[in-house]
């Protein structure tokens, strides 16, 4: 069992609809949506969810003005600036728990929190497992740790080929938990000098972990004079440009008709390079 | 005045949009841009500032000397985050996923755990064309970014417009860099995709009681759920950008909108006036 994530750095250069896609065109696989808060995948796939879990971690402290004496101490020694007035601000909080073990009244306790939902769907393109972290909540990367981590045992009891991930834009935690162990990152890219930069720096991250990467290039006509670039860095990188998708409104149309893009417009060009690029993949990784 | 400008979902413009408002106000303003993207900033590209000074930011990580350890294991068990472990005479830090809340180090009963930074991304300042620039960026492998944040963050002065570029998302970076606005724009784009990151931006932004307004980027793109969304909850829609080559063809070789196009200018001067009397009647009226 393989496990493909795709990435890209900058958010919004089509990592969703990339995925969408190979939902349709790999056989045999488990589906998994790692960008818990802002997850779309799943208005692509018209998901029907059979599993519905709480996803508790973390604490926030929380002072029992009863107990507390005002001394100031939890105030002084708190790095998060959580503490003020003798209340927590559970949006600065990150839970250390520091505060309650100083605290000399034991007037702070720390209490769990219901940091998200995680759910497992059927779609007709197979399993989909997705998640929905809260509002302000952190943990975002155990999040992530805990829908892939299902995807495993799904994809384990049903002999499954293939894991493919939609990954979450940045290069920070969530990310991190997203890619470690992974077999590949498809980094999904634009030809515009922000996509540029940030596909650097996602490149610098895989190497970083130790995961190989390939690069798709969506919209690649754009601005050829960027995509030549990519095509250049990637190729001083030692990184394959395995797909160079033409910029096309039937992409965006798809998602307003919440299809894969090759399931709503099989005829266009943009599905034939979507196909060669899955052919790409499975040279690479077999 | 503090102008966060967020999305939920990524790729919507907010780096267009924020240094489009930047770039209009100068003229009129003391403007500072704060880039709190510091997983991916872009200001940088359109906005080509000077660097003049760079700050490393450092986390507190534990350093536990072994010679004096008793190994009794307090530190593993108070870390919240699992970034100290005892394993017979051994001490695994695993500084990651440290986030410096300083508990081992103070509550070690042989205080044999100081703490060392370790650099886990670096602040720059610099100047473009009259603006005052500051960047965060975060150290390709470390996955923490609200400590970079914070830092920005520290550079605010009340004399400036603040013009603060935020990450995609929801979670604990964007909360981090949205607190303590006056106002959030969001930027979104006429997609479901849009809508659906658009709602949980929206509730992010409610949960901190910042008041917030819609920028429409590519309009004409998709379909008309978010302009009857914004009408719907009561949102000002304040500025809606087409869905246009031109725009994203400066874009894409990192001209800025009002350079290739001024007579964009006039309606990022309008932005922030409205803006400014959205902020201004709420603060009248705090209870609203």
């Amino acid at each position: 069992m393989k496990e493909i994530v795709i990435l890209s750095g900058k958010g919004g250069t089509g990592k969703t609809s990339v995925v969408g896609s190979l939902a349709v065109l790999v056989k045999n696989k488990v589906l998994v949506d790692c960008d818990v808060d802002a997850a779309d995948l799943h208005l692509l796939l018209n998901p029907e969810t059979k599993e519905d879990n709480e996803f508790w971690s973390g604490q926030t402290a929380v002072i029992d003005e009863n107990k507390c004496i005002q001394c100031g101490l939890c105030q002084d020694i708190c790095r998060f600036h959580a503490i003020k007035n003798y209340k927590v601000d559970p949006l600065s909080c990150e839970g250390c728990g520091f505060c309650s073990h100083i605290c000399k009244v034991e007037a702070i306790t720390m209490q769990d929190n219901l940091s998200g939902y995680w759910f497992v769907s059927d779609t007709k393109y197979g399993p989909l497992v997705h998640a929905r972290l809260n509002i302000a909540e952190e943990n975002s990367g155990k999040l992530v740790a805990e829908v892939r981590k299902q995807a495993r045992q799904i994809a384990e009891k049903q002999n499954s080929d293939y894991i493919i991930s939609d990954g979450p834009p940045g290069i920070g935690c969530p990310v991190i938990s997203s890619l470690s162990g992974a077999r590949i990152a498809l980094l999904v890219t634009e030809p515009t000098l922000s996509g540029i930069h940030d596909l650097e720096r996602v490149i610098s991250v895989c190497r970083h972990f130790g995961i190989p990467a390939m690069v798709c290039i969506n919209k690649y006509d754009i601005n050829l004079d960027n995509s030549h670039q990519i095509e250049n860095f990637c190729q001083k990188q030692g990184v394959y440009v395995i797909a160079r998708i033409p910029f096309d409104t039937v992409v965006t149309e798809a998602i307003v008709h919440g299809m894969p893009v090759v399931e709503y417009s099989p005829e266009s060009k943009v599905t034939g390079e979507l196909q060669n690029m899955w052919v790409n993949v499975l040279d690479f990784i077999t | 005045m503090i102008i966060s400008v967020a999305s939920g979902k990524g790729g919507t413009g907010k780096t267009l949009v924020a240094t489009s408002l930047a770039l209009s106000l100068k003229d009129g303003h003391k403007v500072m841009v704060q880039d709190c993207d510091v997983e991916e900033p872009n200001d940088h590209i359109i906005l080509k500032p000077v660097i003049t000074d760079r700050e490393p930011v450092f986390n507190l990580v534990p350093r536990v000397d072994e010679e004096k350890c008793t190994y009794c294991g307090t530190c593993a068990r108070v870390c919240a985050f699992n970034a100290i472990a005892v394993i017979n005479e051994h001490v695994l830090v695993f500084p990651q996923m440290c986030h410096g809340c300083g508990a081992c180090s103070y509550l070690c009963p042989e205080k044999v755990i100081t703490e060392i930074p370790k650099e886990i991304g670096v602040v720059e300042r610099g100047e473009a064309d009259g603006i005052s620039f500051v960047q965060g960026v975060l150290t390709i492998g470390e996955a923490m970014a609200p400590p970079v944040i914070r830092k920005v963050k520290e550079y605010s002065n009340n004399d400036y417009t603040i013009i603060r570029d935020v990450s995609p998302g929801t979670s604990c970076p964007v909360v981090e860099s949205i607190k303590g606005s006056d106002f959030c724009l969001l930027v979104t784009e006429p997609t479901p995709f849009g809508l659906n990151d658009l709602i949980l931006a929206v509730e992010t932004v409610k949960e901190l009681g910042i008041p917030c307004g819609i920028v429409i980027n590519r309009a004409g793109v998709g379909d008309s759920k978010v302009a009857d969304y914004c009408v719907k909850e009561g949102i000002p829609l304040l500025l809606n950008i087409p869905l246009s080559t031109d725009i994203a063809s400066l874009y894409s070789r990192g001209i800025p909108l009002v350079e290739g196009m001024p007579q964009w200018r006039d309606s990022f001067i309008k932005l922030e006036k409205q803006i400014k009397e959205i902020v201004s009647e709420r603060n009248s009226n705090p209870q609203r």
